[in-house]
C-alpha cells in the first residue's frame, strides 16, 4: 500500500523525510504506523530506530492516531502575548480534551506548536494547512463549529 | 507588448486567500469584461503586500492607492467609480495615513522592491523589472573571485541572526578543490515573530534564485538547495514555479548562457523543528537525519553536506546579491552605516498600531522603526519593552528607544539584530510572564544532544513556572543568570547560548515585575 509512494522516491536516507510526510497525508488518522516504518525501513534499508528517532524528532510527525483535523495553536511569545493561553483553555473547553488528545468523535485533535509565521495577525492557529489569525474566543466557536457541520 | 491603462494587482497569501480573493478576484474580470474593460485594465496576482488584518486587498497603478477589506460586492462599485468614472472610492481604501507610511517607493527597498508589484509567477514581469541582470553580468563579465571580492568589499553580513561576513563565508569556500559543492538557502524560518524570508519568497522568489545563482557560480557549487518550513506551503507552490520557469528560460541547466557553468537548484522540507535554524542541524536534516547540530570544526564551508563544501546562507542574506552585483558597491554603501551596509527588513508586531514589516537602513533607531513603520503605540498603550531579535533576542527598555539598530551598536548594549523581529510589549505587559513564554519555548526546541542545553532549560523553566505561580525565590533571579551564563559558555549550539540574552535583559531590566511575583 505504500507502493505508490515509495515509486516517487529513489530509496536514499536523504528522502526518509519527504517519504514520511507522504505516509503520514495518505493516513486519514494523521500519523505513521509502525507498520508503515517496517516497510519504510526494509525501502530505505535503514534501521527501525533511526525512522523513530526522526519521526519523533520532528513536531509535525506523529506515532500514534490522531484526528480528521489536527488543531495546532502556537504558543510562541507573540501569540502569548496576545492571549494565547486564553485561546488554549478554550479550545480544551469547546473540544473537551487535553493538549495531545483526540476528541470522542475522532474529529480533532489538540497540539501545541511554535511560531507559525503569521505572527502580524496573533494569535493564530494552523488546522490540517489552513491558517486562521486574529482569534477570539468567538471565532473559535465559529471555526469550530464550521469544521464540525461539514463533516 | 499590450499597452494597458491600469494594472489592478491582487495580494494573493495566507490572509486574502482566507479572505476569499479567489472569488472576488473573478467577480472583479467578469465585472471588466461587461464593461468591455478587459482591455484597457489589466488584473495581476501579487504577494502580500505586507499589511495585517487588511482581508483581500488590491492596488491600483497608476494611481497607487490601495483598497481594503474587499467584500464581494463592494467590486461593481469600484469598476464603475474608479475604472469608468476615475473617482477613488475613499471608503474603501487602506488608512491614508498609513498608506503615506507603507509608500511603494519609500526610500531603501533592496531586498522587498518587487514584493506587492510584480506577479511572482511570471518570470517576465521579474526580468521586466530588471531582474536576471545581475545574473547574465556575474556569468558573462565577471570572475567568481570577482563576484566574492565584490561581496566581501560591500560588507554584507548574515541577515539570519549571527551577522557574520557573507563574503568571508565564500572565500572559504570557493578556493577549495572538490568534486562537489554545495549552496544551501536556510529558508527555515522559526524564530518566533519572524516571518521575513516568507514575504521575500511569496512575494519574489526569482530575486532569491538569482541569488543563489550568483553564490553557486563564486563559489563553484553546482548544486543549490532550498530548505524550507513545511508550514510554508505557499512560499514552496511559487519556488518551484519559479524553478521550472527559470529552467525553461535558459537560466539554469546545463551549460548557462553557453559559458560552461551548470546549476541545479533542489526544494528540501523541514518537518518542525526550530533547532534546523542551526546551519549544521540544518545539513543533519537535509541528510534525512534527526537535526541535531554537528561539531565545529570542520565547518560547513570546509565539510558540508554529504562532506562536500556547503555554503550555507539566509534567504535575506542572498537576496542583496543580485542588487550589490548589479549596481555596484558603491551603491549598496549608501545604504546603511559603516561597518553595517545595507538594509534590513524587520517584522514588527505587538501593542503596535500595524504590525507588519518594513525594510529599511541599517542603522535606523528602534524608536523611529516602532513610531513610523509600526505605526506607534496602540491606543491608550504606553511603551515599556521591546523584546528584539525574536525569542533569541533582549528585552530592550525605553531608555534604549533611540539604540541604532545594527550589528555593532546593538553590541554595545549586549544585545542582537537577530533575525530582526520586533515585539513591542505596552505598560500592562508583565515582563516575568513573557520571559516564562520565551523559556518555555527553548525548553520544548532544545534538542537533547548536550546535556547543559538539556538540563539548563529544564531549571531553568522550573525556576520561571515557580516564580509565576508564586512559589519563587528571590535568590531564583541570580541564579537563573548564572544558569544561563554557564549555558552559554558550555551548550553545544547557539540554540542553548540563546538563552542568556532574554534571561538576562528581562531579570535586569524589569527585576521589579519579578520581585512582586515573588512576594
Amino acid at each position: 500500500m505504500y507502493q505508490k509512494i515509495f515509486e516517487k522516491y529513489s530509496p536514499k536516507k536523504e528522502n526518509l523525510i519527504y517519504i514520511l510526510h507522504d505516509i503520514q497525508d495518505a493516513n486519514p488518522q494523521n500519523y505513521v504506523s509502525e507498520e508503515a516504518v517496517q516497510a519504510v525501513s526494509e525501502f530505505l534499508n535503514i534501521s527501525l530506530s533511526h525512522i523513530y528517532g526522526v519521526l519523533t524528532f520532528y513536531t509535525m510527525y506523529s506515532t500514534k492516531p490522531r484526528g480528521k483535523n489536527v488543531v495546532r495553536l502556537c504558543e510562541s511569545p507573540p501569540c502569548f502575548l496576545k492571549g494565547s493561553e486564553k485561546m488554549l483553555k478554550k479550545l480544551r473547553e469547546i473540544l473537551g480534551v487535553r493538549i495531545g488528545e483526540t476528541s470522542e468523535d475522532g474529529l480533532f485533535t489538540l497540539e501545541l506548536c511554535a511560531c507559525l509565521g503569521v505572527c502580524g495577525n496573533a494569535p493564530v492557529m494552523m488546522i490540517n494547512e489552513d491558517v486562521y489569525g486574529d482569534l477570539t474566543e468567538e471565532k473559535l466557536e465559529t471555526i469550530i463549529a464550521e469544521i464540525k457541520g461539514r463533516s | 507588448m499590450k499597452f494597458y491603462r491600469c494594472h489592478v494587482l491582487m495580494a494573493i497569501d495566507d490572509n486574502s486567500l482566507k479572505a476569499g480573493v479567489a472569488a472576488i478576484e473573478t467577480i472583479l474580470k467578469s465585472e471588466l469584461a461587461k464593461n468591455n474593460l478587459t482591455d484597457e485594465i489589466n488584473v495581476l496576482e501579487t504577494g502580500g503586500l505586507g499589511y495585517f488584518g487588511t482581508g483581500v486587498s488590491m492596488t491600483v497603478f497608476p494611481d497607487k492607492v490601495t483598497y481594503v477589506n474587499l467584500k464581494e460586492e463592494d467590486i461593481p462599485v469600484i469598476v464603475n467609480e474608479h475604472f469608468l468614472k476615475g473617482r477613488i472610492v475613499s471608503r474603501l481604501l487602506l488608512n491614508p495615513e498609513l498608506t503615506r507610511k507603507y509608500n511603494f517607493n519609500y526610500q531603501g527597498r533592496i531586498v522587498l522592491d518587487n514584493s506587492g508589484v510584480i506577479d511572482p509567477e511570471n518570470i517576465e514581469e521579474y526580468i521586466g523589472a530588471g531582474g536576471y541582470e545581475a545574473w547574465e553580468k556575474a556569468l558573462t563579465v565577471l570572475k567568481p573571485t570577482e563576484i566574492v571580492n565584490e561581496v566581501k568589499a560591500s560588507g554584507l553580513r548574515g541577515r539570519g541572526g549571527a551577522g557574520f561576513p557573507t563574503g568571508l563565508k565564500w572565500s572559504f569556500t570557493a578556493p577549495l578543490a572538490a568534486d562537489q559543492k554545495f549552496v544551501v538557502i536556510n529558508a527555515d524560518e522559526g524564530e518566533p515573530g519572524t516571518f521575513k524570508d516568507r514575504l521575500i519568497m511569496e512575494g519574489d522568489p526569482h530575486k532569491l534564485l538569482e541569488g543563489i545563482m550568483i553564490a553557486a557560480y563564486a563559489v563553484g557549487a553546482t548544486k543549490a538547495y532550498i530548505y524550507i518550513r513545511g508550514e510554508y506551503k505557499l512560499c514552496i507552490h511559487r519556488l518551484e514555479i519559479a524553478i521550472a520557469q527559470a529552467k525553461e528560460y535558459g537560466l539554469l541547466g546545463e551549460n548557462i548562457f553557453g559559458r560552461g557553468f551548470s546549476l541545479d537548484i533542489e526544494i528540501k522540507i523541514g518537518a518542525g523543528a526550530y533547532v534546523c535554524g542551526e546551519e549544521t542541524a540544518l545539513i543533519e536534516s537535509m541528510e534525512g537525519n534527526r537535526g541535531t547540530p554537528r561539531s565545529k570544526p570542520p565547518f560547513p564551508g570546509v565539510e558540508g553536506a554529504w562532506q562536500k563544501p556547503t555554503v550555507v546562507n539566509n534567504v535575506e542574506t542572498i537576496a542583496n546579491v543580485p542588487a550589490i552585483i548589479k549596481k555596484g558597491v558603491d551603491w549598496y554603501k549608501g545604504y546603511g552605516v559603516e561597518g553595517c551596509f545595507g538594509t534590513k527588513v524587520y517584522t514588527i508586531m505587538g501593542d503596535v498600531k500595524l504590525p507588519g514589516l518594513c525594510e529599511v537602513d541599517m542603522g535606523t533607531t528602534l524608536r523611529s522603526i516602532i513610531t513610523e513603520f509600526g505605526g506607534g503605540m496602540k491606543e491608550g498603550k504606553k511603551f515599556k519593552a521591546a523584546l528584539v531579535g525574536g525569542a533569541a533576542g533582549v528585552f530592550l527598555p525605553d531608555k534604549m528607544l533611540d539604540v541604532q539598530m545594527d550589528y555593532n551598536s546593538l553590541k554595545d548594549y549586549a544585545a542582537v539584530l537577530g533575525s530582526g523581529a520586533i515585539l513591542v510589549m505596552g505598560e500592562d505587559v508583565d515582563i516575568s510572564e513573557m520571559l516564562w513564554s520565551v523559556i518555555r519555548f527553548f525548553r520544548h526546541e532544545s534538542c537533547g544532544k548536550c546535556s547543559p542545553c538539556t538540563n539548563g532549560n529544564e531549571l531553568l523553566y522550573k525556576m520561571i513556572d515557580d516564580t509565576r505561580n508564586g512559589r519563587g525565590k528571590e535568590e531564583y533571579l541570580d541564579q537563573m543568570i548564572q544558569i544561563s551564563e554557564m549555558m552559554f559558555s558550555s551548550c553545544f549550539c547557539a540554540l542553548g547560548q540563546s538563552l542568556l540574552m532574554p534571561v538576562k535583559s528581562a531579570i535586569e531590566n524589569f527585576r521589579e515585575d519579578f520581585v512582586k511575583r515573588i512576594k
